[in-house]
C-alpha cells in the first residue's frame, strides 16, 4: 500500500513535467495547427543554457533558492528567445504555405538544433549543476517526500496557474484564445496575429525552460538528444488530453506520468518508452479528440 | 502491353548494363556507392508515394526497412526452398517475405493514424521507427546489439544485378501505379481530401493502401541491404536514416519519381564528396547541413529540384514545346 502511494507521488511528479512541456505543444497547435517538432529541442537548449549559466555565475558554490531562481530565469529567457527566433525565421515565412511544408520545416528546425547541439555542446552527456540540494522533508513509514519532488510539483503548478491566469484574465490572453478560435476572424477584429503567435511561442518555450530545469534537478544527465523522447511523450500527453486544449494537456501529462510510473513499477522498465507509443495508437483508434477535446466538424 | 513490355525491357537492360559496368570497370568503393544508390532509389521512390503523391507525412521509413532486412535475413538463414541451378530463385522469395512483413507492419501503423486528418502519421511513424530499433536491440534471436552476421549474400555480379533490377522495378511499378486511373485517387487525396471524398473516393483506404505499398518497397530495399552487406546491426536503422530518405524526396521534388531518383543519387554522393570538409573541420557537419537544407528548401524552393514534373515533361525533351 505504502509502495503504491510512493509510486503515485512519483508518477504525479513526472506527470507535472510532461504537462509543462505538453502545454507548449498544445498552445502552438491551438494557434497554428502545427506540431511544433522543435519544441523538444527548445527544452534541450534550456537545460544547456542553465548548465552554462550556472558555470558562468558560479551558482553551484551557493546552492539554494536564489541559485535555483537564477537558473530558472536564465533557462526561461534563453528558451523564449529561441522560440521567438524559430517562429520569426522558420515558421513566419511559411505562414501561407501548405501545411505539409510547415511540418517539414518544423522537423528540419528540430534536427538542425539537435545536430548543431551535438557540434556546439559536444555529444557526450553532461552533469546538470546542483543549484539546489536535495533533502528528505517527511517520512511516513516507507513513504519519503523529498525536497526536489515538492519543488518540482509546486513550481510546475505555479507555472500552470500563471499561464491559466494569463490566458483567461488578460487582454493578450483573450487575443490568443481568439486566434486559436479563428485565425481570420481574429485578424478582422484588429488583432495583430503575428504578435499573438510570437507571444504564444514565448509562453510555450518558457514553460519548456521551466521543465528543463526541473528535469535537470531530478535526473541530472543532459545531452543534445535528451529532448526527443520526452518531447514525444509530452506530445502524446497533449493528444491524450485533447490537442489544442490547455486543461487537457495538464490532465494528459499527469495521466501519462502516472501510467509510465506504474508500468515501470509493476511491469518492466523496458516497456517504459513503448508505453507512450502504444497509448498514442490506442487514443487515435478509440478517441482521437482526446479526453477533453471537442470533435470539430470539418466544413468546406 | 507494348508500354509495359518496353518498361520491363528498359529495367532489365539498365540493370544488366550497370552491373556489367560495375563488375568489370569499377573498384569496390565505387561498387559500394552504386549499391547504396540503388537502395536509396528504392527507399526514396517508395516514400514519395506517401509523402509526395498522397500528401501524407511519414518519418519512419528506416523502421520498415529494418523489418524487411531482418525478416529476409532470418528467412534466408533458416530456409532454402531451391537447391542447385534453381538457387537463383531463392533471393526473390526472401525479398518478398521481407517486403510482406514490412507491409503488414505498415498496415498496423497506418490504419489508426491515417483514419484521421492531420499530421498524426508523422509522430506515429517517428515513434514506430524508434520502437523497432529498440526492439531489435533487445531481441536475442536477431543478435541484439551485436547484430546479425553471416547472412548468405549474392555474389558480385548477381548482387549488383539484383540491386538495380529491384530498384528499377520499384520505380517502374510505382510509375505505372501513379499514372493509372486508379493512381489518380492518390493525387486527389493530396490535392483536396474533402473534394476527393465527395467524388466517392474512400480516402482512408487510399491512404492506407499507399502507406502499405510504400512499406512493402521499403522492406524490399531492406532485404537487398541485408544480402549485400551480409551483416545487420540495429544502428544502421536509426532515425537519421529516415531523415535521409525524407531529404531525398523533398530535394528531388515531392510528387516526382524522377526527382526521387535524382535526390537519391545526390544525397548518396554528397557525403562522399563532403568527406574532405569533414576531415578538415574534424566534426560531422553532415546532418547540420542536411537539416539546414531542408529548412531553406521549404522557405525558398518548396517544390524541390523537379517539382512534380517527370523526366518526359521537361522542356529539354520537347523541342517544340510551347513556352510556359
Amino acid at each position: 500500500m505504502q509502495e503504491l502511494v510512493q509510486h503515485i507521488l512519483n508518477g504525479l511528479n513526472l506527470g507535472a513535467i510532461y504537462a509543462l512541456i505538453a502545454l507548449g505543444y498544445t498552445m502552438v497547435y491551438g494557434v497554428l495547427q502545427l506540431i511544433n517538432f522543435a519544441h523538444s529541442e527548445v527544452y534541450m537548449v534550456g537545460a544547456f543554457a542553465s548548465y552554462y549559466g550556472a558555470i558562468q555565475f558560479h551558482l553551484t558554490e551557493k546552492p539554494g533558492w536564489g541559485a535555483f531562481a537564477i537558473a530558472l530565469l536564465i533557462s526561461m529567457t534563453v528558451c523564449s528567445l529561441l522560440g521567438l527566433a524559430i517562429e520569426r525565421f522558420a515558421y513566419r515565412p511559411l505562414r501561407n504555405a501548405p501545411k505539409l511544408n510547415t511540418l517539414i520545416t518544423a522537423i528540419g528546425v528540430s534536427l538542425f538544433l539537435q545536430f548543431s547541439g551535438q557540434v556546439v555542446f559536444g555529444a557526450d552527456p553532461k552533469v546538470f549543476p546542483e543549484v539546489l540540494q536535495d533533502s528528505t522533508l517527511y517520512t511516513f513509514g516507507e513513504i519519503q517526500i523529498q525536497l526536489f519532488d515538492v519543488t518540482i510539483f509546486v513550481v510546475a503548478i505555479v507555472a500552470m496557474l500563471a499561464l491559466n491566469w494569463f490566458i483567461n484574465k488578460t487582454k493578450t490572453g483573450m487575443a490568443i484564445r481568439a486566434v486559436s478560435f479563428s485565425f481570420r476572424s481574429a485578424t478582422l477584429m484588429g488583432i495583430n496575429v503575428n504578435w499573438i503567435i510570437a507571444v504564444t511561442f514565448i509562453l510555450g518555450s518558457s514553460l519548456a525552460g521551466v521543465g528543463s530545469v526541473l528535469v535537470g534537478l531530478k535526473y541530472p544527465k543532459i545531452d543534445p538528444l535528451m529532448g526527443t523522447l520526452i518531447g514525444l511523450k509530452a506530445f502524446v500527453a497533449a493528444v491524450l488530453g485533447g490537442i489544442g486544449n490547455l486543461p487537457g494537456a495538464v490532465v494528459g501529462g499527469l495521466l501519462m506520468g502516472l501510467c509510465e510510473e506504474m508500468v515501470v513499477a509493476y511491469l518492466s522498465s523496458t516497456y517504459r518508452d513503448a508505453l507512450a507509443f502504444g497509448l498514442l495508437i490506442f487514443i487515435l483508434l478509440f478517441k482521437p479528440s482526446g479526453i477533453m477535446g471537442q470533435t470539430r466538424v470539418e466544413k468546406v | 502491353m507494348v508500354a509495359i513490355a518496353r518498361g520491363w525491357l528498359l529495367v532489365i537492360v539498365v540493370a544488366l548494363g550497370i552491373s556489367a559496368l560495375s563488375y568489370f570497370g569499377l573498384n569496390a568503393y565505387m561498387q559500394q556507392i552504386l549499391f547504396y544508390i540503388a537502395i536509396n532509389v528504392m527507399l526514396a521512390a517508395s516514400l514519395n508515394l506517401v509523402n509526395g503523391f498522397c500528401g501524407q507525412f511519414s518519418l519512419g521509413h528506416a523502421g520498415f526497412m529494418a523489418v524487411g532486412a531482418y525478416v529476409s535475413a532470418l528467412v534466408s538463414l533458416h530456409f532454402h526452398p531451391f537447391e542447385g541451378a534453381l538457387e537463383i530463385l531463392n533471393f526473390p522469395i526472401y525479398l518478398i517475405a521481407g517486403g510482406l512483413c514490412a507491409a503488414a507492419m505498415g498496415f498496423f501503423v497506418g490504419m489508426p493514424s491515417l483514419r484521421l486528418r492531420g499530421d498524426y502519421l508523422a509522430i506515429v511513424t517517428l515513434g514506430f521507427g524508434e520502437i523497432i530499433r529498440v526492439t531489435l536491440l533487445n531481441l536475442d534471436v536477431v543478435g541484439g546489439a551485436r547484430g546479425l552476421y553471416g547472412i548468405p549474400g549474392n555474389t558480385d555480379f548477381m548482387a549488383c544485378f539484383h540491386a538495380f533490377f529491384w530498384a528499377g522495378t520499384t520505380v517502374l511499378l510505382l510509375w505505372r501505379l501513379v499514372h493509372s486511373s486508379f493512381g489518380r485517387a492518390f493525387l486527389s487525396v493530396r490535392e483536396d481530401e474533402i473534394a476527393a471524398e465527395c467524388m466517392g473516393i474512400n480516402t482512408t483506404r487510399i491512404k492506407v493502401l499507399a502507406f502499405v505499398i510504400s512499406s512493402f518497397f521499403a522492406g524490399a530495399a531492406g532485404s537487398i541491404f541485408a544480402h549485400t552487406t551480409n551483416a545487420l546491426n540495429p544502428a544502421s536503422f536509426q532515425f537519421v536514416k529516415s531523415v535521409d530518405v525524407v531529404i531525398m524526396v523533398v530535394m528531388g521534388g515531392m510528387g516526382s519519381l524522377t526527382g526521387s531518383v535524382v535526390g537519391a543519387i545526390i544525397v548518396t554522393i554528397l557525403p562522399e564528396a563532403l568527406r574532405p570538409l569533414q576531415e578538415y573541420t574534424h566534426v560531422d557537419l553532415r546532418m547540420v547541413i542536411y537539416s539546414l537544407t531542408l529548412i531553406l528548401l521549404m522557405i525558398w524552393r518548396p517544390a524541390g529540384i523537379l517539382g512534380s514534373r517527370e523526366w518526359n515533361q521537361l522542356k529539354f525533351w520537347r523541342k517544340n514545346a510551347p513556352a510556359a
